[in-house]
């Protein structure tokens, strides 16, 4: 396995002087391709805010990264927007759609910001992508007509649209019921092992830590084990 | 940017009973945009036309020669030559300038006329009179004479006369009937008199009658040449310009209705600056109106702008959709605006028939394509702010709402 990303001593600190928070505190973290890892820790641990670095919506206070040999740290909003888009695959804890669309127009959505227009390839594969989520009769349903567990599985659709090395899950079954977590995480495992896309799942339940094949503790802003 | 369009337009469609609150809010102000337009506007034609349009737009007078003096040997005036009463000048070669004036753009009439001062007499009535003498045949090429008959007809021949209604009055004369009418060069005939006008002006009603060119030179020791050629435009407004063609065409001192008229110039610009700040006062409305709106958008939606700048849309891309946004609005309310606008003008007079008593709107001064087009520039203006705003919304703090 060749690496991904690699992250090294790692600070974020919100706010100052008085008020300042340290939730990073030097962490150091180095992901293969094809991984599928878990993010463990307490609440306030740093997990979030690590993901959050790792998808370059936020930069840290201090620190270097590195993905695909590009320097995040350096790189400007541009070329960080262009790369997320890219690269880097999203799934949030509440799916995070866009309400007043369809699956379909959820899904195909990075694609179409970057192309300026929906293209019928794009439309094609993100059909294909909500069949294989299981949802080919909800393709064209608002998001809003759709159960928690299926608007995830669109969420989930929407981060493999671009065929991204990265995807980011942070707590993506937290507020799903144990059968439609269970039926998340399978499919996200048959992602990984078929396309071998990297997958870095923050989560607090352990069955499903337990399902990836590598877990990182993170504590005190650090990664401990 | 096609791609933005259509996030825009389901944006606007997402909530449509707000989307039609707003588009109905511009489409009031450039309702009230165009309605102003066209009152501004037929007002300032319906005041032209009653102070203007019965008088010549243009006229060239016989230019009186300079006063001979006789000078001493030494230097000093002697005597001067008294200038006479009556007019003396005439433009003697209008035969030969009346085509040329004629073939000028935007000259509808021309009008030469001999024009004095007289008494008329009707038993032991006298009455001073100011006497114009035109060509049979163009009695109405400047003033409406025809139109502003109220008894017997315009026609003008040999022995005839018209006379205003209350000089009619003051001499108890009805058609048919005759008087005798002495120039101010002594000269006297008697006329019969074809017809009486009432324009509601009093000094006209009063004073003025007309009779035929060839009357005039026997009235006035005139056997050619006239005293005046009154010119009538196709646009009063074009009369400073077309006076100044017919100068280097003629070399003759054409003076344009303008001239003396400098109060009435600054009534109308004073009506259109009031006319302007209102329809400002309209587009201001729009503006805030729009960016507010705009702006609570903005707002409501951070958490979506949140997750599409995290799906990788630059800030250009949510500029353009807050931008497109506005633009629509503008331009649908800026149309049912103009559609509206037009349609409740439609009930009123048309401009040459404006009735006392009315609003004079001119529905062809409605400004509908300048409406829209300020209304939509003024929508886009207005979403500028609320565009950037969004752009400038951190994904992590949206998302996290």
């Amino acid at each position: 396995m060749s690496a991904l990303l690699e992250v090294r001593d790692l600070f974020k600190t919100y706010g100052s002087g008085e008020t300042a928070t340290r939730v990073l505190r030097g962490l150091s973290l180095r992901l293969e391709a094809g991984e599928m890892a878990a993010l463990l820790g307490p609440s306030g641990a740093g997990k979030s805010t690590l993901l959050t670095i790792l998808g370059t919506l936020m930069k840290p206070t201090s620190g270097s990264y590195e993905m695909l040999g590009v320097d995040m740290i350096s790189a400007d909003d541009r070329a960080l927007t262009d790369f997320r888009n890219a690269h880097i695959g999203f799934v949030f804890q509440f799916h995070n759609l866009l309400p007043d669309f369809t699956a379909l127009e959820n899904v195909i959505f990075p694609v179409a910001v970057r192309e300026g227009r929906e293209t019928p390839a794009a439309r094609a594969r993100s059909r294909d992508l909500l069949v294989r989520m299981g949802l080919a009769d909800r393709i064209d349903f608002p998001t809003a007509s759709l159960s928690g567990g299926q608007k995830q599985r669109v969420a989930v659709a929407r981060a493999l649209m671009n065929g991204p090395e990265l995807v980011l899950a942070d707590e993506p079954t937290g507020n799903l019921d144990r059968a439609s977590a269970m039926q998340v995480m399978d499919l996200i495992g048959e992602i990984n092992r078929k396309e071998g896309t990297t997958f870095l799942i923050s989560t607090h339940d352990e069955k499903i830590a337990a399902s990836c094949r590598r877990q990182i503790e993170v504590g005190d802003g650090m990664v401990t084990g | 940017m096609l791609y933005a369009l259509k996030i825009a337009t389901r944006y606007l469609t997402a909530n449509k009973a707000q989307t039609a609150l707003l588009i109905t809010g511009v489409a009031v102000g450039v309702f009230i945009f165009i309605f102003m337009s066209a009152l501004i506007g037929g007002l300032a034609e319906f005041i032209l036309s009653r102070t203007v349009g019965d008088l010549s737009h243009i006229t060239i007078e016989a230019e009186d020669s300079d006063p001979a003096v006789l000078i001493a040997p030494e230097g000093h005036v002697l005597a001067i030559t008294e200038r006479g009463r009556t007019r003396t000048a005439t433009v003697a070669e209008a035969e030969t300038l009346l085509p040329l004036i004629e073939a000028v753009a935007g000259v509808r009439a021309v009008s030469p006329q001999i024009t004095g001062a007289g008494f008329l007499t009707r038993g032991a009535q006298v009455s001073q009179v100011s006497v114009t003498g035109v060509e049979p045949g163009r009695e109405s090429a400047i003033l409406d004479l025809d139109g502003y008959m109220v008894e017997g007809s315009a026609r003008l021949g040999s022995g005839l006369i018209v006379l205003g209604s209350d000089l009619a009055d003051d001499l108890g004369l009805s058609p048919g009937q005759t008087v005798r009418l002495q120039s101010s060069d002594g000269v006297t005939a008697l006329l019969t008199l074809t017809g009486v006008f009432e324009t509601g002006n009093g000094a006209m009603d009063g004073t003025r009658a007309f009779v035929s060119l060839p009357v005039a030179r026997t009235l006035f020791a005139m056997p050619q040449g006239v005293t005046q050629i009154e010119i009538k435009l196709n646009d009063l407004n074009a009369a400073d310009a077309t006076a100044l063609r017919i100068r280097a065409l003629t070399g003759l001192e054409a003076v344009p209705w303008t001239d003396g008229a400098e109060q009435l110039m600054e009534a109308l610009n004073a009506q259109a600056q009031t006319g302007y700040f209102l329809k400002s006062f309209a587009l201001v409305t729009i503006v805030i109106g729009v960016a507010s709106a705009l702006m609570l958008s903005t707002y409501r939606r951070r958490p979506e702008i949140g997750i599409m700048r995290a799906m990788g849309a630059g800030r250009n891309f949510i500029i353009f959709v807050f931008v497109a946004q506005g633009a629509l609005i503008g331009l649908m309310g800026g149309l049912t605006g103009a559609g509206l606008g037009y349609l409740a003008l439609l009930p009123f007079p048309s401009r040459d028939a404006f009735q006392p008593g009315t609003l004079p709107m001119d529905i062809t001064q409605g400004s509908y394509g300048l409406a829209v087009m300020l209304t939509v520039m003024g929508a886009v203006l207005a979403s500028i702010l609320p565009a950037r705003a969004a752009s400038r919304v951190d994904p992590v703090t949206a998302i996290g709402q």
